[in-house]
């Protein structure tokens, strides 16, 4: 007698490129789930730029990770930029912020709603996270769970593979396209079972990041961006702002501007590609750093962050140094300035 | 078949890669592109997506700190 011919369910799942959403893909896999990934580019990810910046990075592996892991995992990998659409998330999070500007529920509800408009389009059937009960403060806890479903609006079309068995059974579970007796009740912070399920599955290499991939959970990177929206009075970004963010040194030595300083070769040469919107200068007596100023700079000003060019460059300990100044939409003009010393630069300026 | 310029110069990771995806979508199998690129990071980037959904790399050039890495679209919908 001939068996019926099953359909072949289809989920698409979120990866962020590390241990967790692949193991939850693949357990997927084993059970003969069509599984696609989809990972969303919101512009706080820590993989990539950094490395493509700093030169002393470049030694680094530049892989990205996301990718990587769907190559290992033998999947497509569909990159979904929605840094736009992002920014109301990171301006206006509902549930609030973590420890820092880490809106992570709201981030998650938001990947998750995103993933839930992919799979309509494209005909899937349901969603699969790495997530595990405890694991995050914020968005991966036992009461957050529900609140994920809900409100993205997938509902019970979203199975945590690793974790399921200590949650409600979903769609897939129950109408059998997936055996709920073969995932997982991972539960804590623990890595522990991640590590012994991944040996199981024989996958040896994969990313650790620490820190996280975002950099919203980063302390110093937060207090960058609430100095932003303080300077402006409004809380809005665009990407430029934030990939700044990222790189140099940030003083705010008055108000109404705030100077970012390349810290090596490669920073410089980022910075380089935003001349022409900044005012910006550098030492032309020795060498030193690109520095631009962002905002409105009076004479007073302008000499005031040559002289902090000064410092960072390598006649911090001259008589005088002569910077070239470039202001927007005027003439370049050299000025010779004494650089600040270390006491001269209150701690309260650096960002 | 026809031959396409895709410029994704001076974006970081993943852009070049976002962009090469968003525009191989719209194209035929056997079509090809040449994609421009500054981050030295699409070096990598590119081809692991192309290997992911069965596009093939036909060559990479770098030249003046410009890269361009040449792809020939796949038969495999993406």
């Amino acid at each position: 007698m001939t068996q019926p011919i099953t359909q072949q369910r289809k989920a698409v799942s979120l990866i962020s490129g590390g241990l967790d959403s692949m193991l939850a893909t693949q357990a997927m896999l084993d059970q003969g789930i069509h599984v696609e990934g989809i990972n969303f580019y919101t512009g706080f990810c820590v993989e990539g730029h950094t490395h493509a910046i700093r030169k002393k990075d470049k030694a680094k592996p530049k892989r990205n990770n996301a990718l990587w892991v769907a190559e290992q995992l033998g999947i497509k990998l569909h990159i979904i930029d929605i840094i736009d659409e992002y920014k109301d998330v990171v301006i206006n999070p509902k549930h609030g912020y973590g420890s820092n500007m880490n809106p992570c529920l709201d981030c998650k509800c938001f990947m998750v709603r995103k993933a839930h408009e992919w799979i309509e389009a494209h005909g899937f059937d349901f969603i699969i996270t790495g997530e595990v009960v405890g694991q995050r403060p914020m968005s991966q806890r036992r009461d957050t769970m529900p609140v994920i479903q809900r409100e993205s609006g997938a509902e019970d079309r979203l199975l945590r593979p690793l974790c399921a068995k200590i949650l409600p059974a979903t769609l897939p579970e129950r109408e059998g396209w997936v055996d709920r007796e073969k995932l997982f009740d991972f539960n804590g912070r623990g890595r522990k079972p991640q590590i012994a399920l991944a040996k199981k599955m024989g996958i040896s290499d994969f990313a650790q990041p620490s820190g996280g991939c975002c950099f919203l959970t980063d302390a110093a990177y937060s207090s960058k961006l609430a100095d932003l929206w303080s300077a402006r009075g409004e809380r809005r970004y665009e990407l430029d702002d934030i990939m700044l963010l990222k790189v140099g040194r940030h003083l705010r030595p008055r108000a109404h501007f705030k100077i970012i300083v390349g810290r090596e070769e490669g920073e410089n040469r980022f910075l380089e590609g935003y001349r022409k919107q900044f005012t910006h200068m550098y030492t032309i007596s020795h060498p030193g750093p690109l520095v631009l100023l962002d905002g409105e700079a009076n004479d007073d000003d302008l000499q005031l962050a040559a002289q902090l060019a000064a410092r960072f460059s390598q006649g911090k300990g001259a008589d005088t140094v002569r910077v070239e100044l470039h202001e927007k939409g005027a003439a370049k003009r050299e000025l010779d300035v004494v650089p600040l010393t270390n006491e001269e630069i209150p701690l309260e300026w650096y960002l | 078949m026809s031959h396409h310029q895709l410029d994704a110069r001076r974006v970081l990771c993943p852009m070049p890669v976002i962009r090469t995806q968003n525009f191989v979508a719209k194209l035929p199998p056997g079509d090809t592109v040449d994609v421009l690129c500054t981050d030295p990071g699409a070096l990598h980037d590119i081809p692991a997506w192309c290997r992911i959904h069965g596009h093939e790399i036909i060559r990479t050039q770098e030249q003046e700190g410009e890269l361009m890495i040449s792809v020939r679209v796949g038969a495999s919908p993406d």
